[in-house]
């Protein structure tokens, strides 16, 4: 399976035979500031062109989150909650060694054990990189390539039962010298995490990077991409402004577990996942299994967290699957919280070193970005995005490297690359405003040609948080200074082609809507009613919405902000194209033509007056069958040439304790825009979370490993530290309702760009404005921040 | 790394503060040790539902390891359950009884996914014992509000889109509406401290805060 960008990528091309085409007038910019009609060719089948948001009913204003009494109550089902008659309980074994080879399985007393059912030996597993020449090394189990890989499986009756069996599986181990420092992996003479060059194909897991690149060692890379000619453009700067950043590994953290429960009959496997992609756990399970897709049933009903990390079935996927085919019976595998740091994903580390030479006015000659990250046993620790995205520059020159070290591998993390990579460019900005004498406002309207970002920073400008900034760092005389700072934020228009829905009207007048689409928190269930309801009239939560299931209709992958502006066009495409069926179906029984009816409010009006309004419920019982029902999927953007990112403006205020080296974040102005939002309560809690996500990783989260024994040693929730309810700060959400005029609902995402990507520069960077001293490492613990206010370079090396 | 800072005063759960107080945190302890000294009262109450109990050296009865007939007052119910003696309340509640409100998240009291009320005291549920919880009443998210309607801090949350992907709500209502019971009229500090051990990972505590400040405010205004 390809990675989740490239396939989106390259479905933006994607051309369908063109119906014939109408000419309309279309809302483009943003209200207020730059809104203006454009006209677009559009096929004839789509519906009328949406208004703006303020001339709607339903769609834009905020709704009460669809299942928001299921989740209160405790009545939502989550995988983790599924249990299904006979359901047996599997318990992984996992290697307890980083590095080596497994010479040995036995798992007799496993098996002898009172309630095992079954066990599973794991003769391949998923998710670290392949040996392009794989005849290097010839095993009879898979390499142990980190502490946790999982080795095989007990399936027993009690959960109690498969934990203490598992522990009896006895492996054997030939240990080999491993590296779990990136800087150690880099020296020419490191522990080998792969005897030869390796790559982790993109895969369903969501990580992986560019396999047409050289390796040396543990290094990976480079990938190199160039724009102009960097010589010339370090040669025209008046300034060039370096610096080194270096940040952490961050695991996902999921609430709920990755984890599966799996019911293998003989004609349909049946699987409840906790996924971002029930169409992805289905082609990952049918590709490995070799069984046909119509066979493979995936649910999820209500699923507690990804942020990128669960797509596919994974190895819990399989090896439930396993276990259940070999057992007989349904088979439930959650992974514990310990497993769920180890072995199903994490973001990347960085250390980059990156340069910007500008003009003596802020207009960028050159940015060079050399960049290491370590993705674990994987691939996808490229950091560029925001260096090639977010300004204008006359050269560009960057080179990624993976590094592996031996720990489980990365998978996507919200905005994959981007918060690392903003980090960077975001403080170089800043340094670089400094060293220009320039407030960093104005040095960005002169480099970011961004029209929606340029209306962000305006607000920011006119905010009052900005306006308390002293343009002088270092201002305060006390022990705990003030600051604030801010940095910006980017992330692409991906849409994923496959997107479908079906629409169903049936006679008693009650209205459904299904697709496959797993709703994972960010409440595209709702958005779905939204739409539905602007259709037909009627109240939202009248709508039955019905997702997260492989019967319905085929929805995206939720990963890269995709869900809602793929998905939303084709829910309203078949809301519209029903309400027209419907109205030409019921129009014999009203004595009307169906050219004269219309569909407003709930009522089928004619647009003559010769008929007076009927409620729809009464027309719909005059339907003719029971149900219309009607099918749509994604059409291509309407102008499908442009090349559209979003982003956001993110403002942090902060107070740095200088004698003890603590950082609060005070206040937090997020100015966002994504497209036309849809549900502006949704919006705002994604953004609250990008946020607090955000401060989370850029002062307190941080995997570690212990270079004796190659172990995490903080795989827990208390010593893996998360932002709690003490260490939020008031967050202030704006959303910029913007239309690019691509689709008939003209939604864009919000998942990626929320604020997740620039909130750790504009942290760093208040802390500059209140100490005087940059930070250039994260997590800004304590001791990371009293370490460069006392550093004799004030903070520009690393310590 | 910024643990809870000793200036912020950590909403108590008195079964796992007393373990902490000690150091030790983990279950297995207290599996261990919940047949001894705190345990014989309960045993006394055990007793006549087990069927096999044995005496040791000491004389303090001993049960298990295999299940042992319990029984649970559950959200006004009484419910019999066969355990083994180490299950966790958590598990009894979700394992046994099917009540899957009550979250298993980091399964070692940090997270308080699994918050149940113990006589309306909130207890981490996944470092209880269920054996500790006979002769308690224990109040699950599914029993604070009666059958088809919201408990006020419920529907709170449903206002406010105090919720994502919804895995850590039913620890914070069980939080929240404990507080509000304790205090009816908290500052955005108290909620922040009555909320300061429930981990949420979609970021959604402003809205936590705003939903049960909401209530409070509602209550006063009534």
């Amino acid at each position: 399976m390809k990675s989740d960008l490239n396939e989106f990528a390259a479905l933006d091309t994607a051309q369908s035979a063109a119906p014939p085409k109408i000419s309309v007038e279309m809302p483009v910019g943003v209200p207020d500031h730059t809104l203006q009609n454009q006209t677009r060719e559009i096929p004839a089948t789509e519906p009328p062109v949406w208004p703006i948001n303020k001339d709607l009913k339903y769609v834009g204003k905020s709704t009460e989150r669809y299942d928001g009494a299921a989740k209160t109550t405790g009545r939502a089902r989550y995988t983790a909650d599924v249990q299904l008659p006979g359901m047996l309980y599997a318990k992984l074994v996992n290697a307890s060694i980083p590095h080596g080879k497994v010479l040995s399985i036995d798992t007799s007393a496993a098996e002898k054990y009172p309630g095992v059912k079954g066990v599973h030996v794991i003769q391949q597993v998923l998710g670290p990189a392949v040996l392009r020449n794989p005849s290097l090394e010839q095993v009879r189990y898979p390499v142990v390539r980190f502490a946790g890989q999982p080795v095989a499986a007990v399936a027993a009756v009690t959960p109690y039962a498969a934990e203490e069996a598992a522990n009896l599986v006895k492996v054997q181990y030939d240990t080999m010298p491993f590296v779990v420092d990136q800087n150690k992996a880099r020296e020419t003479d490191s522990p080998q995490v792969f005897p030869g060059a390796a790559d982790e194909a993109g895969s369903a897991g969501g990580g992986g990077g560019p396999a047409d690149v050289p390796q040396t060692g543990n290094i990976h890379g480079p990938s190199i991409k160039k724009v102009g000619d960097i010589d010339q453009g370090l040669k025209d700067a008046d300034i060039i402004v370096e610096g080194r950043y270096v940040t952490q590994v961050q695991t996902h953290s999921a609430l709920e577990t990755h984890g599966v429960v799996a019911d293998w009959k003989p004609d349909m496997l049946t699987v409840w996942a906790s996924t971002q992609g029930t169409a992805s756990v289905r082609e990952e399970l049918a590709g490995f299994f070799k069984i046909p897709l119509s066979r493979i049933r995936v649910i999820t009903e209500f699923m507690g967290g990804g942020f990128g990390a669960k797509f596919g079935a994974g190895n819990p996927g399989v090896v439930a699957a396993a276990l259940s085919k070999k057992t007989g019976a349904p088979v439930r595998l959650m992974l514990d919280r310990e497993e769920e740091h180890l072995s199903v994903g994490n973001r990347p580390s960085s250390d980059q070193t990156l340069r910007i030479g500008a003009k003596k006015d802020g207009t960028i000659t050159a940015i060079h970005l050399i960049a290491y990250g370590t993705a674990g046993c994987g691939t996808g620790a490229g950091c560029s995005g925001p260096a090639h995205n977010l300004y204008k520059y006359a050269s560009l020159h960057t080179e990624e490297n993976d590094v592996f070290i031996n720990a489980g591998p990365a998978a996507a993390m919200r905005a994959p690359g981007h918060p690392q990579g903003a980090f960077a460019l975001e403080q170089t900005m800043d340094d670089l405003a400094v060293r220009l004498n320039m407030d960093p406002i104005d040095l960005r309207d002169k480099t970011d040609e961004h029209p929606v970002r340029r209306v962000e920073r305006q607000i920011v400008r006119d905010s009052d948080i900005w306006k308390s900034r002293n343009p002088r760092a270092a201002a305060d005389a006390g022990p705990v200074k003030r600051g604030v700072g801010l940095a910006q934020s980017v992330w692409y228009r991906f849409v994923s082609m496959g997107s479908s829905a079906e629409v169903r009207i049936h006679r008693d007048g009650s209205i459904e809507v299904l697709s496959g689409v797993q709703d994972i928190g960010s409440g595209i269930k709702t958005v779905m009613a939204q739409i539905l309801a602007e259709q037909f009239g009627v109240p939202p939560a009248q709508i039955a919405v019905k997702v997260g299931d492989t019967n319905y209709p085929e929805g995206p992958n939720s990963g890269g902000s995709v869900t809602t502006l793929s998905l939303t066009p084709a829910v309203r495409d078949a809301a519209w194209q029903a309400s027209q069926k419907f109205l030409a179906d019921v129009a014999p029984a009203l004595g009307a033509s169906p050219a004269d009816l219309v569909l407003v409010d709930g009522e089928v009006r004619s647009k003559s007056g010769k008929l007076q309004p009927v409620s729809f419920l009464r027309a719909a019982a005059k339907m003719s069958a029971n149900q219309i029902a009607v099918q749509a999927k994604r059409i291509p953007d309407y102008d499908p040439k442009k090349y559209l990112t979003y982003g956001g403006v993110d403002v942090a205020e902060v107070e740095v304790d200088t004698e003890v080296g603590r950082i609060r974040v005070r206040r937090v102005l997020s100015v966002h825009d994504c497209g036309r939002p849809m549900n502006p309560v949704g919006v705002i809690s994604q953004i609250n979370g990008g946020i607090i996500q955000g401060i989370s990783y850029t002062l307190f989260e941080h995997r570690l490993l212990d270079p004796n024994y190659g172990l995490m040693v903080n795989s827990n929730l208390e010593q893996y530290k998360i932002a709690g309810a003490l260490e939020i700060p008031d967050i202030d959400v704006r959303l910029v309702e913007t239309y690019i005029g691509q689709s008939s609902t003209d939604a864009s995402g919000i998942g990626e760009a929320a604020g997740v990507v620039s909130i750790g520069a504009a942290v760093a960077n208040a802390v500059y404005n209140a100490t005087g001293v940059r930070i250039r490492q994260t997590p800004m613990t304590p001791a990371v921040v009293l370490a460069a206010l006392h550093a004799p370079s004030q903070g520009r090396e690393i310590a | 790394m910024a643990e809870h800072s000793p200036q912020d005063p950590v909403e108590t759960k008195q079964p796992q503060q007393e373990a902490a107080r000690n150091g030790i945190s983990r279950r297995g302890f207290l599996k261990g040790a919940g047949l001894t000294a705190a345990g014989t009262a309960l045993l006394d109450g055990v007793q006549s539902f087990s069927s096999e109990t044995k005496s040791s050296a000491e004389g303090v009865k001993e049960l298990g390891p295999g299940a042992v007939p319990i029984r649970l007052h559950v959200n006004g119910a009484d419910h019999t359950v066969d355990i083994e003696p180490r299950t966790t309340l958590a598990e009894a509640l979700r394992i046994h009884l099917g009540m899957t409100g009550t979250k298993i998240v980091c399964d070692r009291g940090v997270c308080s996914g699994c918050t149940v009320w113990l006589d309306k005291m909130p207890v981490n549920s996944c470092m209880t014992l269920a054996i500790d919880a006979i002769g308690h009443k224990i109040t699950t998210i599914e029993g604070i509000a009666g059958e088809g309607t919201l408990h006020p801090i419920q529907a709170a949350f449903v206002k406010h889109d105090a919720m994502q992907c919804g895995f850590c709500t039913p620890g914070m209502v069980m939080s929240c509406a404990a507080l509000l019971d304790r205090n009816p009229n908290p500052s955005e500090q108290d909620v922040r401290r009555a909320v300061s051990g429930n981990l949420c990972r979609c970021g959604t505590y402003p809205k936590v805060f705003a939903a049960t400040l909401d209530v409070a405010g509602s209550r006063r205004n009534a």
